[in-house]
């Protein structure tokens, strides 16, 4: 869970997350033009590159192969468990 | 000095000349024998005089791992003006046409990308309030 909120403790981090949720499955140049144009994030692509290897590793985004491409997909399974650990705990509790 | 002609490198000549002519909608402008390649580009259908476009042999070797990399990243190699690019995504896709990424919009702009078939991968884009 570590990795978790090391990576969401980013606010870039935070924002490709909220473009991948915005449309699931874009490139790393569909990612970096977004932040960019919606964003003013100014970020190098090899910085980006390098956020999402974090949010890759944490679980948060996951990255499949399509033939010559590579495209990214949120996965929001560890989010999930954050809320489970607190928030549902507490409703059972209440 | 003025820019008159701009390139993509492609795969296969004839193949692309299909897709850039009817795929596409451009027009062949000139076709001249090389040896084993052809000097062939083509134009705006609108524009006979306009820019032309270069569908150059990628036989160079530092080509293809070149274009492999952007292509796995989902950068276009050039971009093209279009008017409305949600009619284009449209007609395209109905032609077969893949694309990485749908009409997006992004505020003064809206674009998309889509797999020219020859090895690159293609922007449209659409100024918007023009």
């Amino acid at each position: 869970m570590d990795e978790v909120f090391r990576a969401i403790a980013d606010p870039t981090r935070r924002a490709v997350l909220d473009e991948l949720v915005d449309r699931d499955g874009q490139s790393l140049f569909e990612i970096c033009t977004r932040l960019t144009m919606k964003h003013g994030i100014s970020s190098s692509r090899q910085a980006i590159s390098q956020h999402l290897d974090v949010l890759e590793a944490a679980g948060l985004v996951v990255t499949r192969r399509d033939g010559r491409f590579k495209f990214h997909y949120f996965n929001g399974a560890p989010l999930a468990a954050i809320a489970q650990r607190w928030l549902q705990a507490k409703g059972n509790n209440s | 000095m003025r820019i008159n002609l701009t390139s993509v490198f492609v795969d296969d000549q004839a193949k692309a000349l299909q897709f850039y002519t009817t795929v596409l909608g451009f027009a062949k402008k000139r076709d001249i024998p090389l040896g084993t390649h052809r000097w062939l580009t083509v134009v705006a259908a609108s524009e006979p005089n306009g820019t032309e476009l270069l569908l150059e042999p990628d036989a160079h070797p530092a080509v293809k791992p070149f274009r492999a990399a952007l292509v796995e990243d989902g950068i276009p190699f050039t971009s093209f003006a279009v008017k409305d690019v949600a009619a284009e995504h449209k007609r395209l896709s109905g032609l077969g046409v893949r694309f990485t990424q749908p009409p997006t919009d992004l505020g003064t702009v809206v674009t998309a990308v889509f797999d020219d078939t020859c090895g690159n991968l293609i922007q449209i884009a659409q100024a918007k309030g023009a």
